[in-house]
């Protein structure tokens, strides 16, 4: 049988917004995945970590604080630097529609703005990770 | 004899009757936003009010209608546009803009780094610094902040927490080089760790070494700085987190007790700073509920200072507040509706007796707003102040049987929690126990789910959708001011008197030690000698370490 989905939902960087990170904490949580929330004030090398620690299918980047360009590319090239290169990487938040194709290029999977309803988020990481 | 239904009219019943015969909308929640049950219609039946007990009269106990006998027609509220992003200098010119265009407060926000403690050149700062606010590493770049800007003559208020003794003594500082007298400086200083715990998560300490320092700044702000209100007792951010409006209510006036009795404790005479106190409450879309809210909050705190905690001064008993529109019910989705949303959520603060208020921007679910996206924001309560006539008449609302219904169920249910939150020892005892989180995530979840099984409309969000125009302008922080800033705080080190700085910065050490010490001297002292927040606060972490949250969800 194929195992449950693992997810790890972090809080990069200083911000303290948590309600969307707790939302679809929950929300992949109830779609029967197994979730891992880091808490707040992660720098991305305890993202990164906690990725490897925890054997992730994906890691859903919440971030609210404008930091996101900084951030989020020192957590893929981290994954890159530790060999984990099949892991998706969502990203959460503010993020203006320029910085989120950016953001794709780098390789990150998806980028969801205010608004992107928790089903449209299940859905997306259920398609995005290989079926074990 | 009991007249009859037909001599008095057709009579509850007989309205009922013909209510329950009619179709009711389908797939739409009745309740309010918070999930309150609302009946169809209210009337003197459910309203069980002693108007002189109760109620009341505008600047008179228990407050319920106003704090003050004018309210708006001796002045209208305080218009406080919330503003700082980049460096000092970028904030400052901001300033000079709202205060150009007619507002008559300046409110500052800061960057993360700087709500956390860290200097912009700590690593943790990388990336952070002058985002989501200003940078302020030392008294040098509060000295740009404020630079032209006569501190005896506005009022400042700063969001600012954890490091709020630092900033305090940073503005104080920049006071006396102004030349203004320590009792000429007003304004407010949030400081309010309680909520941080709870809600927008920005900690630095423990909270026992936290509420020490709160306790500090109103010691030292009830000696010195007689028009400072040194803790405001935050609800927005609660709110923010996605609580409800009764949980916004309880857990802010159950901080502000715990506040009160951490200063008795201390020996202070409740009259001798409770005058001071002042809170921030959220103003979200629900409107009846909000003015409901505010209504309460103010019957409450009266009831609770005066009955259970002795205050005789009735300045003691009066419960003024600062508000801000909602920024959780802003959509990315058509942003310009967002513009409608601020309005409405203006006019509940106004018709719920607000003393200043401060409307989002329709483009904050993007970035940080435009200037002319302030403008039109401030624009919204000008509207309010100067064309509707709402101001006219002091809480016009009074007396609806609706209002009343809702303002008496708020109170019914902050006390319920009052009483859950006493029996977990207490706030600080319910926040370790993750009480409060664990009911605003609850709170926050279900909202979500109403919302995406469409029992809740968000216009633009799930429904009347389009596709989306091109984006509009956003404000974008130039990634070299980081590096301007970085540059300047290692310029500020090394242009000091080492020896000076190095001293306050020893003493602060040695008084955070001892229990018996006000720390806003020597913060104060620290500030003058240019040592940084961070510095400071990495002194006091040495000593009281740090904070971490299980977190819940």
């Amino acid at each position: 049988m194929a195992g449950k989905i693992r997810v790890v939902v972090a809080k990069p960087g200083l911000d303290g917004h948590d309600r969307g990170a707790k939302i679809i904490a929950r929300a992949l949580r109830d779609a029967g995945m197994e979730v891992i929330y880091t808490g707040l004030h992660q720098t991305p090398e305890q993202i990164v970590e906690t990725a490897i620690q925890e054997d992730a299918d994906a890691v859903g980047i919440s971030i609210l604080s404008g930091a996101h360009m900084t951030l989020v590319p020192r957590i893929l090239e981290l994954l890159r630097e530790n060999g984990v290169e099949d892991v998706v990487v969502v990203v959460g938040g503010t993020i203006p529609e320029d910085d989120a194709v950016a953001l794709r290029k780098l390789g990150v999977a998806g980028v969801f703005g205010p608004g992107a309803p928790t089903g449209e988020i299940v859905d997306f990481v259920r398609g995005a990770v290989p079926a074990a | 004899m009991a007249a009859t239904d037909r001599e008095k009219g057709v009579g509850n019943a007989g309205w009922r009757a013909g209510y329950e015969a009619k179709p009711r909308r389908e797939g739409e929640l009745f309740s309010t936003i918070s999930g309150v049950e609302n009946e169809a219609l209210y009337s003197p039946e459910d309203v069980d009010l002693d108007y002189e007990r109760d109620l009341g009269w505008p600047g008179s106990y228990p407050f319920t209608r106003g704090v003050y006998p004018s309210m708006y027609r001796g002045r209208i509220w305080t218009m406080r546009q919330f503003a700082g992003f980049g460096t000092a200098a970028e904030t400052n010119a901001r300033f000079r803009y709202l205060l150009a265009h007619g507002q008559t407060g300046l409110s500052t926000a800061f960057d993360m780094p700087t709500l956390m403690g860290y200097d912009s050149d700590h690593p943790r700062s990388l990336g952070e610094v002058g985002r989501e606010g200003v940078a302020i590493d030392s008294l040098a770049d509060m000295e740009t902040l404020f630079a032209g800007i006569p501190l005896g003559e506005v009022s400042t208020s700063m969001t600012i927490n954890g490091p709020a003794a630092i900033l305090l003594a940073f503005y104080v500082a920049v006071g006396e080089q102004q030349g203004v007298p320590l009792e000429q400086l007003s304004g407010t200083v949030q400081t309010d760790i309680l909520k941080e715990y709870i809600a927008q998560k920005e900690w630095i300490f423990p909270p026992g070494p936290s509420m020490r320092l709160v306790v500090d700044m109103i010691e030292w702000c009830a000696k010195r700085l007689p028009r400072m209100h040194p803790v405001s007792i935050s609800g927005y951010h609660i709110r923010e987190a996605g609580s409800t409006a009764a949980q916004e209510l309880a857990f802010t006036l159950a901080d502000g007790f715990a506040y009160v009795e951490a200063c008795l404790e201390r020996g202070l005479d409740v009259d001798s700073f409770a005058p001071r106190l002042s809170f921030f409450f959220n103003a979200h879309l629900d409107f009846f509920e909000e003015i409901a809210k505010y209504r309460a909050a103010r019957r409450i705190w009266a009831r609770q200072m005066r009955e259970r905690y002795g205050a005789k001064d009735p300045r003691s008993w009066l419960m003024r507040f600062h508000t801000q529109t909602a920024g959780v019910s802003l959509t990315a989705q058509q942003p310009q509706v967002n513009l409608i949303r601020t309005a409405i959520e203006a006019l509940a603060a106004v018709l719920g007796g607000t003393q200043s208020l401060h409307t989002n921007s329709f483009d904050e679910a993007l970035a940080l707003p435009t200037e002319d996206a302030v403008r039109l924001a401030l624009r919204t309560q000008q509207v309010i102040a100067h064309e509707t006539g709402v101001v006219n008449t002091i809480d016009p609302l009074g007396g609806s049987y609706y209002l009343e219904h809702l303002t008496s169920e708020l109170e019914r249910q902050a006390y319920e929690y009052f009483s859950a939150i006493e029996a977990l020892g207490g706030v600080v005892a319910a926040i370790e126990q993750n009480f409060q989180q664990r009911e605003i995530a609850e709170a926050s979840f279900r909202y979500q789910a109403e919302v995406e099984r469409r029992e809740r409309i968000v216009v633009g969000v799930n429904r009347y959708q389009v596709e989306e125009e091109q984006p509009i302008e956003i404000l974008r922080i130039d990634p070299a001011l980081e590096r301007q800033q970085v540059e300047r705080v290692r310029a500020v080190r090394e242009g000091r008197d080492a020896a000076a700085a190095e001293a306050a910065l020893a003493r602060l050490r040695e008084d955070a030690a001892r229990d018996d010490r006000n720390l806003m001297e020597p913060i104060l002292a620290a500030a003058q000698a240019y040592v940084t927040m961070g510095e400071m606060c990495d002194a006091l972490r040495e000593v009281w370490g740090t904070w971490r949250e299980t977190p819940v969800f």
